[in-house]
């Protein structure tokens, strides 16, 4: 069991939780993920680490209440435990330092997109940081985005905080305004998002990693339910990822995958509730 | 020569029409009665051929002549000296083609029926409580890691702890068992004697990990550090796929992920378990394994109107056991043979619709063995499905040998041993099962982690490789 030490609700629907998982953290790298169940009945989901701290054997979960499980995880105290928490697992980011490097984290995409900019910062590189919300209660982690960045531009969807509008703007700003000069972008949110972002930088030539997040299961290679098409090929976003390069990622493909469980994630969350209000009757 | 009966006592078992229905086990199993009357068949031959047909030598005379005068007590001990997983072998044994198929019995009659029997004693076993631990040598104060708790895994951390050694077992799921829980279904195998007989294991002093994949969470060589060998037992799981058009279309599963998500995540059970599971009227299953039997079967009780096997060959070539076969059609599954898969079409929302298919006819054997299929030009044709698996085989993950540098592997991926004792080109790492066959059976993998542990015990002793 996995117990958790720390939470903390750093935007409506979004839990940040510390978690003990000591052969998780002592091998954690920037850009890997672990594979979560929540209890005995529950599914394996893929959750992002968004920091490790090997000597307390922690490691450090973000995650956004969108489904049955996110929103029991969500429910969680410090003191419970989680079932499992399996990994680390994919590949770690590849930090080198390239130069002037641009970051892009959008909605919870901001949790696995800090460590990325920190070892990149770390690593030698200008680090310049774009992170978005839809709306300005949405936005966390914008001090911790701006401790380990050269510059950071926050944006709104709904123009409530910061600049208004998407990320792919001032992205393409960036990339208009010095060209040669950014050496790789990252981007971490949303699928509609980093296809968006991939769109934006492939006529700069800008090399831009992508960081999937797909239905899985084992997360070790085991049931292909995660494949995704890049170049043709088909790969497996759990051992062949969870990296990719964003232009040549299958986009469409990707999106209608993931909608594929909709009926039955939906069924989940209204079993979640009837089982909630049940519990909530006085005996 | 005794009166003996020519045919075997039969076991009762669900209906066809009752078990497509749920995920029961399908026979019930002899009582104590039929158990003895079904040992009793035996010859007690003098130089029995059944001893060598099992690939762990387990002394099936010595325990039919026990089981026959109803000492099951030392009957089941006498199995588990060579076998530490006897209710798992006497349910999934191919006995057909192994100690059944040599059986003197069957020059004449049909077999004994040795695996329902050692089913029995099995069952009879638990039924009677806390399992007995067999007597366990004094520490040798030597530490093994084994890799994966599967049939092969399991045997080995079972002979490696009688015998003294510290054994750790690292499991990557949630739980131990391997292909027995994730792709053997609960009709099969059911998951409660999985788990006694894991439980039995540990009972032996191995301990388990889980959650830990090896390769990710720790490399070999970090092992290595801590233990002073390594058996590695990961299996086989990475799926196949046929590279056709169409094949990442929603509603295209591999076996492993259909199998998976069912058995392991019990989404047959959703929504009181999470893990979500398309259930399709018309489920294509590509294949003619075990593997494609379990899938096929696992989609009619997923409320399938029509579960379809599609493959390649004849009935004749298919790889799946006769009983397994037989057990699909009594249950109505439709079997198209000579029909090879050439595309999977989708609708407007990117999910299956059709399978395309070309039908063959048998020409010249190729190198299995098997007459070879050769299409039929023009015969194109499409079947209305969707969900479509393929159960095409699989091969062992590359996620070790990847990150072990001097781990020698064929170019399927499949770790290279020496047969004699699972020695792979790595000092102190030892493989067996599917890992290091590409895919076999339970009862290999359990022969082949028996000849491991007693390589390992010693190279332990004597450090000599």
């Amino acid at each position: 069991m996995y117990r958790i030490l720390e939470k903390q609700e750093l935007a409506p629907a979004i839990k940040m939780m510390i978690v003990e998982a000591p052969n998780a953290a002592r091998k954690a790298r920037a850009g890997q993920f672990v594979i979560v169940r929540v209890d005995e009945p529950g599914e394996r989901i893929p959750l992002t680490i968004a920091d490790h701290d090997p000597q307390r054997g922690t490691i450090t979960l973000i995650l956004q209440e969108v489904g049955k499980t996110t929103m029991q995880m969500g429910a969680l105290e410090v003191g419970d435990s989680l079932a499992t928490v399996a990994g680390p697992l994919g590949h770690p980011t590849e930090i080198e330092d390239y130069g002037t490097v641009v970051c892009v984290g959008g909605g919870v995409g901001i949790a696995p997109i800090y460590p990325i900019a920190r070892d990149l910062r770390r690593a030698g590189n200008r680090v310049i940081s774009i992170i978005g919300a839809r709306s300005h209660d949405l936005l966390f982690w914008e001090d911790r985005m701006r401790s380990v960045s050269n510059e950071l531009i926050v944006c709104t969807d709904d123009g409530t905080y910061g600049r208004p509008g998407l990320v792919t703007e001032p992205l393409r700003e960036l990339l208009e305004a010095n060209p040669g000069g950014i050496a790789r972008v990252w981007a971490v949110g949303p699928a509609i998002m980093m296809k968006f972002v991939s769109r934006t930088t492939e006529p700069f030539g800008v090399p831009t990693t992508v960081s999937l997040n797909t239905v899985m299961i084992d997360g070790t290679g085991m049931c292909g339910g995660c494949r995704v098409m890049s170049g043709g090929a088909a790969q497996f976003v759990c051992v062949d990822g969870p990296e990719f390069d964003g232009w040549l990622v299958d986009w469409d493909l990707l999106l209608s995958r993931l909608q594929y469980y909709r009926p039955q994630e939906q069924e989940a969350v209204e079993h979640w509730n009837r089982g909630c209000r049940i519990k909530e009757v006085p005996a | 020569m005794p009166r003996v009966s020519p045919t075997r006592t039969p076991m009762a078992e669900q209906a066809a029409e009752d078990r497509i229905r749920n995920f029961d086990e399908v026979p019930f199993g002899y009582t104590a009665e039929e158990a003895m009357i079904e040992a009793q068949r035996c010859l007690l031959c003098k130089r029995p051929t059944c001893i060598d047909g099992c690939p762990v030598h387990i002394n099936i005379v010595g325990f039919l002549e026990l089981a026959a005068k109803g000492d099951f007590r030392s009957a089941i001990n006498l199995i588990k000296e060579s076998d530490a997983l006897p209710a798992i072998t006497g349910r999934v044994c191919p006995q057909e083609t192994q100690c059944e198929q040599v059986c003197v019995m069957g020059r004449k009659y049909q077999p004994v029926a040795i695996g329902r029997v050692e089913r029995f004693l099995a069952d009879w076993e638990a039924s009677q409580g806390d399992m007995p631990v067999p007597e366990l040598a004094p520490p040798s104060g030597k530490k093994v890691a084994v890799v994966g708790s599967g049939p092969a895994g399991l045997t080995v951390a079972a002979d490696l702890a009688r015998l003294g050694h510290g054994v750790t077992i690292f499991e990557a799921l949630h739980e131990a068992g391997g292909v027995l829980v994730y792709g053997i279904p609960e009709f099969r195998l059911p998951k409660a004697i999985v788990r006694r007989e894991v439980d039995y294991v540990r009972s032996l002093g191995a301990e388990l990990v889980k959650d830990f994949v090896v390769g990710q969470t720790a490399t070999l060589d970090e092992l290595l550090e801590d233990y002073q060998a390594v058996f590695l037992g990961s299996g086989a799981g990475l799926p196949w796929f046929l590279d056709i058009p169409g094949e990442n279309l929603s509603g295209v599963y591999s076996a492993n992920e259909y199998l998976t998500r069912s058995n392991l995540m019990k989404a047959y059970l959703f929504p009181q378990y999470d893990t979500p599971i398309a259930r399709g009227r018309r489920v294509i299953t590509i294949g003619g394994g075990n593997v494609a039997m379990d899938a096929c079967r696992t989609a009619l009780r997923l409320g399938a109107e029509e579960s379809i096997v599609v493959y390649r060959r004849s009935r004749e070539e298919m790889p799946a056991r006769a009983e397994e076969i037989d057990r699909a059609e009594e249950e109505g599954i439709q079997f198209m043979y000579l029909t090879t898969p050439l595309a999977i079409h989708g609708d407007e929302h990117g999910q299956v619709k059709e399978l395309e298919c070309l039908r063959n006819e048998l020409g010249e054997p190729d190198a299995s063995g098997r007459r070879r299929p050769v299409a039929i030009k023009g015969s194109e044709f499409r079947i209305p499905a969707d969900i479509v698996i393929m159960a095409i085989g699989q091969s062992p993950s590359p996620l070790i040998p990847k990150t072990t540098a001097d781990l020698e592997t064929k170019k399927d991926g499949v770790v290279v041993i020496d047969e004699a004792t699972g020695k792979t080109s790595k000092r102190g790492v030892f493989a067996g099962g599917d890992v290091a066959t590409g895919g076999a059976t339970v009862i290999l993998a359990m022969g082949q982690g028996r000849t491991a542990a007693a390589a390992i015990d010693e190279y332990l002793k004597t450090g000599a490789w």
